[in-house]
């Protein structure tokens, strides 16, 4: 059950990462790599790890797509807003994909690993997740930490607009 | 563990190619980013896979550090890509030619 589970999962992922870097349109390819993200956060769960699978949805499915998006409604409204109503049933596919990916995770969470053993042979709860990482990490969380402090300095210096100080700036 | 891993590690492999070929052939700056995205998640699912093929919570604690890895890189790549549309006013990776030879 568990490997057949894989196998959809892999296949969605597949699909779905196939599809958005075919769209021409950037935020229909965004909205497929969403999917193929949540696919891959549903491999995560399967494959043992529930607390990455729930990073992996808040903080790539979430923070990072959502930022992309940004980027690509701050640059190209036109390619956002383009053939709006191109296709009366593109709809569908997306749908399709989004439905079967809701079932899989339903019958993963529905399993309820801890009391039919384990999914995939190995179930790392969140207490030792927690656990292993500060025992044995604590100093790559600081060093992560840093390098987040030290993009969203370099963000903010390459994003601001330099028409105030053109002269000196150059 | 049910799932072989050598399976885990050609279906990482096969998103990874697929995330190479898209930095390769787009030609859209935000497409070759996405690109990007892809091939770090392919290298997530390794990891994920190895941790549990062997049973040690290290693999799983690489990709949780992976995940503020990508995001400090997407952070300054799309600051770039915004940058890069400002001074440029295109995000067509054939127009930055600067550099050519």
């Amino acid at each position: 059950m568990t490997a057949l589970l894989f196998y959809i999962l892999s296949a969605l992922a597949l699909l779905t990462t196939l599809l958005c870097l075919t769209r021409p349109n950037p935020v229909h390819a965004l909205l497929y790599l969403m999917q193929a993200l949540f696919a891959v956060a549903l491999l995560y769960y399967l494959l043992g790890a529930p607390l990455l699978a729930a990073w992996q949805v808040i903080l790539y499915a979430g923070a990072i797509m959502v930022l992309f998006l940004f980027v690509i409604m701050l640059l190209e409204p036109a390619s956002a807003a383009k053939n709006a109503a191109a296709k009366r049933f593109r709809w569908i596919p997306p749908a399709m994909i989004g439905s079967l990916l809701l079932a899989c995770g339903g019958i993963l969470v529905g399993m309820d690993p801890l009391k039919s053993g384990e999914i995939a042979g190995f179930w790392l709860s969140p207490r030792g997740f927690g656990q292993a990482l500060f025992e044995h990490f604590g100093l790559a969380v600081e060093i992560v930490s840093l390098i987040l402090l030290f993009a969203a300095v370099g963000a903010f210096h390459l994003a601001r607009r330099h028409s105030a100080n053109r002269e000196d700036a150059s | 563990m049910m799932v072989p891993l050598g399976h885990v590690v050609t279906l990482a492999g096969l998103l990874f190619t697929a995330g190479l070929l898209g930095v390769l052939l787009r030609r859209n700056l935000i497409m070759i980013l996405i690109g990007v995205e892809i091939m770090l998640n392919a290298a997530g699912i390794v990891l994920v896979g190895a941790s549990a093929y062997w049973r040690h919570p290290a693999g799983q604690l690489f990709a949780l550090l992976l995940m503020p890895v990508a995001a400090a890189e997407v952070t300054v790549a799309l600051a770039l890509v915004i940058y890069l549309k400002r001074s440029r006013g295109t995000l067509d990776v054939n127009r930055f030619d600067g550099m050519k030879g």
